[in-house]
Order: structure tokens, then sequence, then C-alpha cells
């Protein structure tokens, strides 16, 4: 195209819905094809989504004689009765206000830390790192201020999903940011034992470690000491995803340039005071992605603990599904549609946070990463 | 008086001796070094005393005594009169397979999904994106009961089998597909087929080296294709065709014949591959974009074709972002299908839960389980070393 002398301004774009059609959808024959073929999967999985979820679906019984239709859909009235379970697996029903007031307390910590607005990010932090903990283990297990004893066999579904996944987060992180400075130290052994640590537990399966925590942990104690089940289990997996952690971590410190680890030490300031106010806060800012999507992976991994007979959310959707009076074909499906559904929001809301925070994050800097409005 | 004055600097010297990071350094390590070793002594000791409690043997011997139970999978011959040790390797050899075919499966899955998230095409890239954020977010174990207990469970029985092209059939029990027979005089035929490849790369190898002296191309399809099936082909029915086929055939109460793929299988395959694929999409996706647009252009310039700028341009940079992530989910795809054990495929953590239980071993069993594991592991992060050693970035 020929520019000549005065400046001027392009022919406008063809706009309108049809010429966004044509582009993005019919641009070539093949695409053409691509796009209808498409469009017949998209009709043909919103009609079975549908069809099974409202259509055939039952809505209405009292046991899964009335969910055994031929072609039934989703068993609804199943839900129905088990979701109570679902969250709170048998903790007995007259307490579980005790649950919801500690799930409420951990929103009052949780809320004013992830909402960037709020201010006094410090003071919640330290409520949710040492007084909550303190307030949810009293109120979940009782025993004391006249609150009944609900031993953690009692605990189930969400609630254990939610407890493990949460402890294991609260216990790994530090651990993990301690591993990957071990795996960094100039003191070989410590080198070592960090690098030894990381990869044993990365080369091995989950669930030979939980395996290793339900048989072979009572080994290694004296014969009087006995830990909880449930304990036993949150160590595995906090020990479990501190090694996932630290390789993460690993990949941030070696991000940051030399020049700030001596330009930390011409200060004449301390380890401590070099990685806790120079470098980790670099490093941890560069690999928030690789955190939340280990974070992710350790939510999700806790399903593992029904293996070992602990009934998470999991677990009670694979107890509810077999239960003998809700027997019927649809049942399963029902079962783990609904605790599939609980998953994804966590997840999927964990995965978003993440990225909206790596947006902030990333603005703060002097290297603006310029994002695509898709993601 | 020269004693004197030597005192107040010798506490200085322990002093400085104190703050020195050398020093500090070897005494953080040996601090380390004896609470571990403490920490090892009263675990030995507390192992010790519990197996002498609970009256359980140690060492290995139980591995060449007989297990007693059946497996329901079994690639190398195994009965409940074999050893321990040959159920392991039973064990062994079907998480070999799940974990073979599952990343066959995945990578094919994983690369159609991570393109079509690519697609100029918007209704082909949101579908793709759908499955990607649908699959990762939800627990691989969910996803493997979904498959085995919500849908194969719910499967005709084997009277009312789905029939397949091809002579195959699925039911509640498994799909059953023909199975090749071999008569003799098929090794004839496998030995041609040998011909035929080694032929080939024989002629591959020496074009190579022609069009690299002379610049000359040769053609090396069409004489390829002959030697790799054609001669077969010819050996085959010279042979007088030495292969049958058997097909399931229904008899009784199930079907007889073929080969029969356990449900618990099919699950777990298509569990895995389909949890896989979603994370094998996105590394894909960040290899295609990781190649800027620049490198395309300038194998344009030069005149390369299409498919040869693809060829040495595009896919051996895009290889290099790709294949480290690759492989730890391979290895990842490895280590989940021990989650085989909670829908009953007897994969080697089953069979070592089982083989568990019976003797009541379970420090060695557990320590070989673990072995296994990372030996598959630390033999993949070998090659991987090798792999990036070879294929870093040589720059000036």
């Amino acid at each position: 195209m020929a520019v000549v002398g005065t400046a001027t301004t392009a022919p406008p774009r063809p706009g309108g819905p049809i010429a966004w059609l044509r582009e993005n959808l019919f641009s070539s024959w093949t695409n053409a094809v691509l796009t209808l073929l498409a469009l017949w999967l998209v009709y043909e999985a919103v009609a079975a989504v549908l069809g099974w979820a409202v259509l055939h679906a039952t809505w209405q019984g009292r046991d899964g004689s009335d969910c055994a239709r031929a072609e039934a859909g989703a068993c609804w009235p199943f839900v129905n009765a088990w979701f109570g379970q679902f969250l709170y697996g048998r903790y007995p029903e007259p307490e579980r206000w005790r649950v919801n007031l500690t799930y409420l307390l951990a929103g009052a910590g949780l809320v004013p830390l992830m909402v960037p607005r709020v201010p006094h990010k410090l003071w919640s932090s330290v409520y949710l790192l040492a007084v909550f903990p303190v307030l949810a283990v009293l109120l979940l297990s009782g025993g004391i201020f006249g609150l009944r004893h609900i031993p953690t066999d009692l605990w189930g579904g969400l609630l254990v999903t939610l407890v493990i996944s949460s402890t294991g987060i609260a216990a790994a992180f530090p651990l993990g940011v301690v591993l990957a400075l071990g795996r960094r130290s100039p003191m070989p052994i410590v080198r070592s034992l960090s690098i030894g640590f990381i990869e044993f537990v990365r080369g091995v399966p989950l669930i030979t470690v939980l395996f290793m925590a339900s048989v072979m942990l009572p080994l290694f104690l004296p014969e009087r000491w006995s830990i909880d089940k449930l304990v036993r289990a949150l160590i595995m997996v906090a020990l479990f995803s501190a090694a996932y952690l630290a390789e993460v971590i690993r990949g941030g410190l070696q991000a940051i340039q030399r020049g700030q680890f001596e330009a930390a030490d011409a200060l004449g300031l301390s380890y401590p005071q070099k990685m806790g106010l120079v470098v980790l806060p670099q490093a941890l800012k560069l690999v928030i992605p690789g955190i939340v999507g280990s974070f992710i992976s350790l939510f999700k991994d806790t399903s593992l603990v029904l293996i070992i007979g602990i009934f998470d959310l999991l677990g009670m959707a694979q107890t509810a599904s077999s239960s003998p009076t809700w027997l019927s074909p649809s049942t399963p499906m029902t079962a783990y549609v609904v605790a599939g559904a609980i998953f994804w929001i966590f997840c999927f809301g964990m995965s978003r946070y993440s990225q909206m925070l790596e947006r902030r994050l990333a603005a703060g800097g002097e290297r603006v990463v310029a994002k695509t409005a898709e993601d | 008086m020269a004693v004197l004055a030597r005192k107040p600097r010798d506490l200085a010297d322990v002093k400085a001796l104190l703050y020195r990071p050398e020093v500090r350094q070897v005494a953080y390590q040996a601090a380390l070094l004896a609470a571990l070793a403490f920490a090892a002594y009263w675990v030995v000791n507390n192992v010790a005393a519990n197996l002498r409690r609970q009256n359980i043997a140690s060492g290995f011997d139980f591995l060449s005594r007989t297990s007693g139970f059946d497996v329901a999978q079994t690639l190398i011959e195994y009965s409940n009169l074999s050893t321990y040790g040959r159920a392991f390797l039973v064990g062994l050899l079907n998480t070999l397979l799940v974990a073979a075919l599952g990343i066959l499966a995945a990578t094919v899955l994983g690369f159609v999904i991570g393109i079509a998230r690519l697609s100029s095409n918007w209704l082909i890239a949101k579908l793709a994106a759908v499955y990607v954020e649908l699959v990762r977010n939800v627990p691989l174990l969910l996803q493997l009961f979904f498959w085995y207990f919500a849908v194969l469970k719910n499967l005709p029985n084997p009277r009312q089998s789905f029939a397949l092209p091809g002579g195959a059939y699925f039911n509640v029990r498994g799909l059953y597909l023909p199975a090749p027979v071999f008569l003799p005089g098929f090794g004839l035929v496998a030995a041609a087929l040998a011909v035929g490849t080694l032929a080939t790369a024989a002629l591959w190898w020496w074009a190579r080296q022609r069009q690299a002296l002379t610049g000359e191309r040769i053609a090396v399809l069409w004489p390829a294709l002959a030697a790799v099936v054609g001669l077969p082909l010819v050996v085959f029915l010279a042979a007088g065709r030495p292969l049958e086929v058997d097909y399931p055939v229904l008899g009784g109460f199930n079907f007889q014949g073929g080969v029969a793929v356990m449900p618990e299988l099919i699950a777990l395959l298509l569990g895995l591959s389909i949890y896989t694929a979603s994370f094998i999409a996105e590394i894909v996706r960040a290899g295609i974009l990781g190649i800027p647009k620049g490198q395309t252009e300038a194998a344009q310039a030069l005149g390369l074709s299409r498919g040869l700028s693809l060829r040495l341009v595009v896919i051996p940079q895009a290889a290099r972002i790709v294949i480290p992530p690759l492989t730890s989910q391979y290895l990842n795809l490895t280590k989940n299908s021990s989650l085989a054990v909670a829908i009953g495929y007897p994969d080697f953590v089953s069979v070592t839960g089982t083989i568990l239980n019976q003797t009541g071993q379970a420090v060695e069993v557990i320590l070989m389980t673990m072995g296994v594991y990372l030996a598959i592991s630390l033999l993949t992060s070998l090659f991987m070393n090798w792999f990036n050693s070879h294929m870093a970035l040589v720059e000036r």
C-alpha cells in the first residue's frame, strides 16, 4: 500500500456479528467444517447434560427404587438426603453449628486477607495462623467449655477435605521455603539432606506415603504412643506437598540475580534478614502461579486419604453411592457429579484468584506483563 | 606480663572464631547430623521392639515363599503357587502396561487439545479451554471412580453386549477384542519386517549422506513403503497366511476366546489419559506460544516449505520447551497409576498391599514399593539431564 503525503485514516474494519462470525468461525472451508462439527458436539453435550440433570432426572422419591427407572437421570432426592453428610460426614447433627462457626471464623480471617483493598494484612495473617487454628481445634474437637468431645473419626465430608488441605497448606509452605533454602545452602550436609528428602518424596506416589503413615509410622514410634489417624494423614500430606513446593520456590530463588544477594550482604544483613527482607519477597512473587498450582494439587490430593479409611468429601460420596437405601444405577453418577462440582468450585476459584493476584503484582513491578483479555 | 597481655586477645580470638561463617556452618551441620543420628537410632530401636512384640519376622526371605493368592490380570505366567517375588513382578508389569498405554493415549489427546486451544476457530479454541478447565480441577481419584462405578458398572451384561465393529464386544465384564493367533511360519513374516525396516534405515541414511554431499534429494518414501509393508506382505502370502484371528464368542454367561480387557484397566486408562491430557495440552500450548513468529517468517524467507519449516525450525525449538515438563507429566501419570488400588486393578501398589497384609512385613514391602517408584523416577531424571545437556541452547 502506498502512503502518499497526507495522513489518511485506515479504512473502517468491517464490524458487526456477521463479520465476527466470518472471521472467527468460517474463515476457510476447513474452519467451517470444524465449526459445524464443534456445534454438533456442543449440542450433543448440552442435550446429554440437560437430559441427565433435568429432563430425565428424578426429583421426588424416598429410596433408590424411585431412581431405578430405565433411562433415569440424576437422582436428586438422594442428594437431598445425603447432602448434610457430604458437607459434615458423620459429625453429629446437633453439633454441626460448630463446623459452620469454624467456617465463619475462617472467613473472617481469609476475606480481609484476600481482598486487596482491605488494610491490616499483618493482623489478618496473625489471626489466621495463630489464633484461628486454636479456636478451630477447640470448636471442632470440643471436650472443654461444655462442648461435647467429637473424635476425629466422626469428622468427614467437605469438613475433612478442608481441614486436611488448609492445615497441609499452612504447614507445607514454611517447610517448603526451608527445604528450598536448604537445597541452595552452601553447607554440604544441609544441602544433600534437602535434596535427598525432596527427590525421595517427589519420586514416590502419595499413596505409598499414606500407606507408610498408616502401617509404618506406628512401628516407628514407641508402643504407648498412638497418633490420631487424621493427624498422621495430615503430617504426611504436609511433608509430601512441602517437597513439591520446595521445587517451585527454588525456581523463584534461581531467578533472583546475584546482585540482590550481594547487595543484601553489603548492607550487613544477617542471613534471615537477607532472605526474609530481600530475596524471598521477590522470589515468591515470581512463582505465585506455581505455588497456587501446588495448593490446588494438594487440595485435589486430599481425596486420596479415603484409601487409608478417612472419609473426606470423595469418601462420603463413595459411601453414599453404595448406601443400601439409595441403591440404583444412577446413584453413583449423581454422587460423583455433586462431589466433583464442589471440588471444581474450590480449585477453579483458587486458580482464578491466583491469576488476579498475578496481574496485580505484575502491575506493581517495572516489567508490566501484557495480559490478553481472554485469561 | 606477656602472659597477662595475651589473655584478653585469646578471648577475642575465640569470639572471632565463633563469628566465622565456616565455623558456624560446621557447628550447625554437626548439630543436625547428631539430631538425625539420634532420631534414626530411636526409630530403629522402636521398630525392633515393636516387631519383637508383634512377632513379625524381618528380612527378605518371604520373597521366595509361596504367595497363595491370585492376581486378576497377569502378563507373565503366575498362579497362587508362585512366589511372592513373582507376584511383585506381575504387579510391576501391570503398572508398566497401564503407564505405557496411558502415556500414549494422553500424549495424543493432549497434543490435539493443546493445538485446538490455539485454533483460529473461536468455537474450537473455547471447547478445548472448557475441557482443560473442567478436567484438571477435579481430583483424579474422583474421575476414576466416575468411570469405574458410574459408567462401566452400568454397562449391559454379556448377553446384551455392545457389538463394536471388527468383532469386538463391550459389556460390564470388560472389553473383548479379537486376538491374533500366530501359526508356525509367522516367524518368516516377522523376519521380513525386520529386514525391511533395516533396509529402510540404511536407505534413509544413505539418502541423507548423498544430500549432504551433492545436494540432490532422493525420494525415500516409495522404496521405504515397499520394504516395510510390501516385503512382509509378499512373505505372508507366500508362507500361506500363517495368521488367524480368534474372535470372542458368547458362550454360556460370558465370552470365550479373544483377548479380554478387564473394566478396571479401561477405567484406569480413561481416567489417567483424560486427566493427564489436560496438563499436556497446556504444556503444548506454552511450547507453541514460546516460539516467536519471527522464526516461522525467517524459515519462509529462506524458501522452506511449510512442512520443512515446521520440521526443521519450529518443532526442534518447541521440543526444547515442551519435553522437560512433558516427561514430568509422564512420570506423574506413572505415579498416579498407583490409584489403581482404589478400583481394584492389580497394579504394583495393589499387589504389594496384598503381600503386606499376608506377611505383615510392612517395612520391607513398603521400602520395596517406594524403591521401585524411586528407581523409575531417577531413571527418568537421568534421561532428562542427558536430554537437557544435549538439547540446551548453544550460544556464543
